[in-house]
């Protein structure tokens, strides 16, 4: 910007401040807090690095305009990481504006104008705030103008402020900056004043800075932009090495010195140095006749035209891409294919350029995966734009990086976490061949030799998938494949596939942690250089794995009598009266405006790897922007899943008479009993606290259970099938994850309807959704596969129980997945001490305990309770 | 021989050797399993009380005590009062509002009678800090995501809230008021501006101790601001020491005191949780390990005072005691005289 400016120079952002730029003061009057806070954020984008805020203006509540724009302020990260300058004449404004500001301020300003006493009050209140502080050079007789006026008073004031004990570093003074050629003679010096006069303040005290606003200097020129500007540029130009390290100024309209037109800056330098002129005449008079040529060349125009829409294409192209907006991507791939001598060299041009930028924003966690997956539709689209050419020009398509097969494996139907893997895969110039959920070994293996693919990767959410792709990776070896094989999901972890997948296949296998290291893995993977070192790596790393579980002897358990004998005593007395309306209850079609409101958001970013809770996350510092872009598509999204009711949420609970007897739950739904067998905690206890296990909360006679299975998935696939034909993986990922997000809603929304209605043990409850979110409700509903019950392999008795499939539609896979995947099902325990807990580890005699009540081998219930087994 | 002041002899003693802080309440307390009506007494209170561990100063003294005399038995050098929670605002979630002076004067009284035991018992000084922790509302942050210029309070009632409490502290005898686990830096300013208004109306000269909390892996509290951040918008304090406590575990707590050691020129107290908690939320950190990790700490030269967060116990105490005995303390550094803003993210002007 300045040349000479040195690093030590400070930007005050000014705009937000209503007596010096009209445009805010018309937002400030008109309310509009929304669009002045987007006035502040310009600022620092524009590099302001402290944000100057003042709301002196007649027709404002001063106090209440500052600590209402303090407030918001701090709520938007990218503006609340710079200091605030609160800025106004009135102490009480001050004041107010100094209870609201978090970090270390600086107070605009404060002066001895009415004299040494106030001054120092005012002082010290600073002090007490702890915030830095502007001193004007003012005093009881008025503004300072002469240079020997400025040194004056700021020395006093600087003495003054030593003595009571004030930081000098804290002391910014402001030795006033006045309008030049203004025709009055005595202003001519104004400017040579101030520059001295910071020269001698600073070599006289000790630690201070100057400051000034510029915006007055130049006042004569109001309506000529590119004088005013040069004449600020030109000022700091002096003003700077005479001490003045700190300007309130419109960070983004100031010049370079050495571009400013030599004879506007000569005419410059005559005015604010108070020079003679070389070739004669008056200084002001002849930069007054000077600057009428300037008049009206102003940035704007220039400005205009720099908005994207008007640069050249494969500009334009990489904008799209980074910004995500495919409203023009046809045209302008159209554009870029009529000036290419082929249609693929758009494609391994601009196309792949634009994302590699995108590939390395999100590398270096510049993006989020919204805002790649956004990205990635572009791109889709403008390639689907492309290959009709490609292929009438029967050319080869691009050879991407490397060819990626991708499946859920068998009995597996959770495919959000994979597509989005895909998609970022796909952005980082990776072809990948998605073959779906539900995919069985066979299919994966042909796949992987039909495209000869470089890579296979397996995804999984559900316990069982575990074992799935141990077998795929059996079979792989029994292929005679080599392939790097990846494992991601849920449930799967870098443990387990040291221990159990990677010693099935004699390739390498790779467990990939989330989608933000899948490139990096998959690129590595691909080398021709890095690969080798990696794999080799990555075996140690998992050798290592094996060698510290095998050290470790399995960690001492709990004997079974034991943890049974410290059971959780439950107090019966206390089990809730039997439910007003037991039987099973169907709900083919629930509202889903009703279930909207119970909907948790924090899952919902988690599965955008978007970490933070909900609501704070839509103001995080890193994320906030990605999160906030991304609840707004998915509330809009909503509306219309909602208005054209894409979605259908089919549900049925049931409450059945039952009894406990050790860890066994009978359930009599009718004459006859159904016993679903539980799981006890084995883990080692601290005196006092009980291993848990679920038919501790159920009585030996005489009580009732519930259980629950419910989607919001039913008419999904058309709507998910229409974006794919699109090209949209954004939006078909976005409603997966919603049509979730309403399943757990309407989980939420039924047991609620249980509680007060139809058992009825609450029915004075009056809990708002956080409070549910935050379970303060009585009673739980723990799913089969997740900690309580880590069992899937009860679902298809409690589907027997609800008679589920046919009154909801909802399918179990071999792998006990539901299908819509959708759903959720679990039982309920109405007992005021009935809690959330984690089976955790079980061990070898539970486990044998546990097959002979299931009734099944020993070997099929160590195959389901894999997770939990102690080794 | 006269006697130093509390904050002289940790000063001088902070140049010797690394004290000892003491450890978490939550979990010592928990230990007494005590139901509702223990923790009720003889009071006539409307609410149920279970969890109020506050309200034990009055119900359960000898506990609370107990647990001081545990900690000091462990090598505690300071302990803290047991009144985190004692503020208007923390007490409304009880119905205890109106026992806010009686519960901190209680704490303080608690704690000054087992550390001057102790020091009685074994001649080595025993301090009291009163806790003060950050409440459960925030001036930074709107709780409508609606509405983010919503606050549910304002500063000035915040401070009649902190100011309260440090009043009934000081009465009850504290030596330093710990201004600890801030979430929100805003809430922080406005508790030292309190404590510090309530020593000066005493008389007394009661130093204040300050302790953030980082609520994220990339180093910021709640409200946003970075460690250096923090330390700029509080350091016009002058605090006897200036810290770091729960959050994370020790280890995943080094890099931030790392960067707050070396700016602060102030002593640096510290601590740590028993590291993360598990799936059912308790922390199985044992004190070996604890103490391990606090003495890398040391070998790094970051602290001064050091102690522990939830999760800890006497034991723990005693372990890290006993690692950090013969460890060298941390030099405060001499920072250059800068001009040193913040926003959420520090701002420094060069000279």
């Amino acid at each position: 910007m300045i040349k000479n400016q040195g690093s030590s120079f400070v930007n005050v952002g000014e705009r937000t401040n209503v007596t010096g730029s009209a445009r805010f003061k018309k937002l400030i009057l008109n309310d509009d807090y929304e669009a002045a806070i987007e006035v502040a954020r310009q600022q620092v984008e524009n590099g302001a690095q402290i944000i100057d805020v003042n709301m002196d203006e007649g027709l404002l509540d001063a106090q209440h305009a500052m600590t209402t724009f303090l407030k918001l302020m701090a709520a938007e990260p990218d503006i609340a990481r710079v200091p605030v300058m609160i800025d106004s004449s009135k102490w009480s404004v001050i004041e107010a504006g100094l209870k609201c500001v978090s970090g270390k301020p600086i107070v605009n300003s404060i002066s001895m104008k009415e004299g040494e006493a106030e001054f120092i009050k005012y002082a010290q209140l600073c002090m007490a705030y702890g915030a830095a502080v502007v001193v004007m050079a003012f005093d009881e007789v008025g503004q300072a103008d002469t240079k020997e006026r400025k040194v004056e008073i700021c020395q006093r004031a600087y003495k003054l402020l030593i003595n009571i004990g004030f930081p000098p570093e804290d002391i910014i003074f402001d030795p006033n900056v006045f309008a030049v050629a203004t025709g009055i003679e005595e202003h001519d010096n104004y400017g040579v004043d101030f520059i001295e006069a910071a020269k001698e303040i600073t070599a006289t005290c000790p630690h201070v800075h100057i400051s000034g606003g510029l915006s007055n200097l130049s006042f004569s020129f109001r309506g000529n932009e590119p004088v005013r500007r040069a004449m600020h540029s030109i000022f700091l130009y002096h003003a700077i090495p005479a001490g003045m390290d700190m300007a309130i100024v419109n960070a983004g309209q100031l010049d370079v010195y050495d571009t400013i037109d030599p004879k506007l800056r000569e005419a410059c330098e005559d005015v604010i140095l108070n020079r003679s002129p070389k070739d004669g005449g008056n200084a002001t008079e002849n930069l007054i006749a000077l600057a009428e040529t300037y008049r009206g060349k102003d940035a704007k125009a220039e400005k205009e035209a720099a908005e994207w829409r008007s640069l050249d294409v494969v500009k334009r192209l990489e904008y799209a891409l980074v910004k995500g907006i495919d409203a023009h991507i046809i045209e302008d791939t159209e554009e870029a294919r009529l000036l290419k001598a082929r249609p693929i060299e758009v494609i391994e041009g601009p196309l792949m350029d634009g994302m590699n930028v995108v590939g390395d924003l999100f590398g270096s966690g510049k993006m989020f995966l919204p805002q790649v997956v956004k990205s990635a539709r572009v791109m889709k689209k403008a390639v689907g734009h492309l290959l009709p050419y490609i292929e009438a020009a029967k050319e080869e398509g691009a050879k991407g990086k490397g060819k990626i097969i991708m499946a859920t494996v068998k009995g597996d139907v959770h495919d959000i976490g994979k597509n989005i893997v895909g998609v970022v895969l796909q952005c980082n110039g990776f072809e990948v061949i998605d073959l779906g959920v539900m995919v069985p070994w066979m299919d994966i293996i042909k796949a992987a030799k039909d495209h000869d693919a470089d890579i296979i990767g397996l995804s999984g959410l559900i316990t069982p998938s575990l074992d799935e792709m141990v077998t795929v990776a059996e079979e792989m070896e029994r292929a005679g494949m080599v392939m790097p094989l990846l494992i991601g999901g849920a449930t799967t972890s870098k443990t387990h596939t040291a221990l159990r997948i990677e010693p099935a296949y004699s390739g390498p296998t790779i467990y990939v942690l989330d989608a933000s290291r899948a490139v990096g893995v998959v690129s590595t993977l691909v080398s021709d250089t890095l690969a080798e070192k990696y794999i080799a790596d990555t075996r140690a790393d998992y050798e290592e794995v094996r060698i510290a579980r095998a050290g470790k002897t399995a960690k001492k358990l709990t004997a079974l009598a034991d943890a049974r004998a410290n059971k959780f005593s439950v107090d019966m007395a206390r089990k809730p009266a039997a439910p007003s309306k037991p039987g099973l209850h169907v709900y083919d079609d629930w509202d889903l405006n009703d279930l909207r409101q119970y909907i948790d958001w924090t899952p919902f970013f988690r599965s955008w790897e978007l970490a933070g809770t909900y609501p704070t996350i839509l103001n995080d510092e890193v994320v906030g922007e990605s999160a906030s872009d991304l609840f707004k598509d998915a509330q809009k999204m909503l509306d219309t899943i909602i208005a054209e009711k894409w979605l259908t949420a089919k549900g049925v609970a049931g409450l059945w008479r039952a009894r406990s007897e050790g860890d066994d739950i009978y359930i009599a739904p009718d004459n006859e009993e159904i016993c679903i067998p539980m799981l006890r905690q084995q883990v080692n206890k601290r005196t006092g606290k009980a291993n848990m296990c679920l038919a501790d909360f159920i009585d030996t006679s005489d009580d009732w259970i519930g259980g629950f299975a419910v989607t919001a998935g039913h008419g999904i696939d058309e709507h998910v099938a229409r974006f794919e034909a699109d090209k949209d993986d954004y939006n078909s990922i976005l409603l997966k994850a919603l049509a979730d997000r309403l399943a757990e809603a309407f989980a939420e929304a039924m047991h609620r309807h249980i509680r007060t209605d139809l058992w009825g043990y609450a029915d004075d409850e009056a809990l708002d959704n956080k409070a549910l979110i935050q379970e303060q409700y009585q009673g739980i509903r723990p799913a089969p596969g997740y900690p309580a019950c880590p069992d899937h392999s009860i679902k298809p008795a409690l589907f027997d129980l609800l008679n589920a499939q046919e009154n909801t539609g909802i399918s179990l896979t071999s792998s006990f997945a539901m299908l819509p995947t959708a759903a959720v099902s679990g039982f309920y325990f109405a007992h005021p001490q009935a809690e959330y807990f984690g089976v955790a580890r079980i061990d070898d005699d539970q486990v044998a305990d546990y097959a002979a009540r299931r009734g099944v081998t020993l070997d099929k219930a160590k195959q389901w309770l894999r997770p939990n087994l102690n080794d | 021989m006269s006697i130093l002041s509390p904050a002289d002899y940790i000063r001088q003693t902070a140049k010797r050797r690394i004290m000892v802080f003491d450890g978490g309440y939550g979990t010592a307390i928990q230990s007494y399993k005590l139901e509702e009506a223990d923790y009720r007494g003889n009071l006539d209170l409307a609410m149920d009380q279970k969890g109020n561990n506050d309200l034990l100063s009055i119900t359960q003294p000898d506990i609370v005590k107990d647990v001081h005399r545990a900690y000091l038995d462990a090598g505690a050098d300071i302990i803290e009062t047991n009144s985190f929670s004692a503020t208007k605002i923390s007490m409304a979630d009880y119905g205890c509002e109106h026992l806010v002076r009686e519960l901190n004067i209680s704490s303080a009284k608690l704690a000054r009678e087992a550390a001057d035991d102790a020091q009685a018992a074994d001649g080595i000084r025993r301090l009291v800090a009163g806790a003060i922790g950050p409440t459960n509302k925030t001036l930074s942050l709107s709780p409508d995501v609606n509405d983010p210029g919503y606050r549910e309070i304002d500063f000035d009632y915040l401070k009649n809230v902190y100011r309260e409490q440090c009043d009934a502290l000081i009465e009850g005898g504290v030596d330093f008021l710990l201004i600890e686990t801030i979430f929100d830096t805003l809430n922080a300013k406005c508790a030292a501006m309190a404590a510090k208004e309530a020593a000066d109306a005493s008389g007394r000269d009661v130093p204040i101790m300050i302790s953030m909390t980082i609520t994220d892996m990339a180093g910021r509290n709640l409200s946003g601001h970075t460690v250096e951040g923090f330390w700029n918008a509080i350091r016009h304090v002058k605090p006897l020491t200036i810290g770091l406590n729960c959050s994370f575990g020790a280890d995943l707590l080094r890099p931030f005191l790392t960067e707050l050691s070396k700016n602060a020129d102030a002593l640096i107290m510290a601590y740590p949780n028993a590291g993360l908690p598990n799936d059912l939320g308790e922390y199985d950190e044992l004190p070996e390990q604890t103490a391990d990790l606090i003495k890398h700490w040391t070998e790094e030269g970051l602290v001064n005072i050091v102690g522990g967060c939830c999760g800890t116990t006497p034991a723990h105490i005693a372990a890290i005691a006993k690692a950090v005995k013969d460890a060298v303390p941390r030099d405060i550094p001499t920072v250059p005289v800068l001009t040193r803003l913040s926003g959420l993210e520090p701002f420094v002007m060069s000279a």
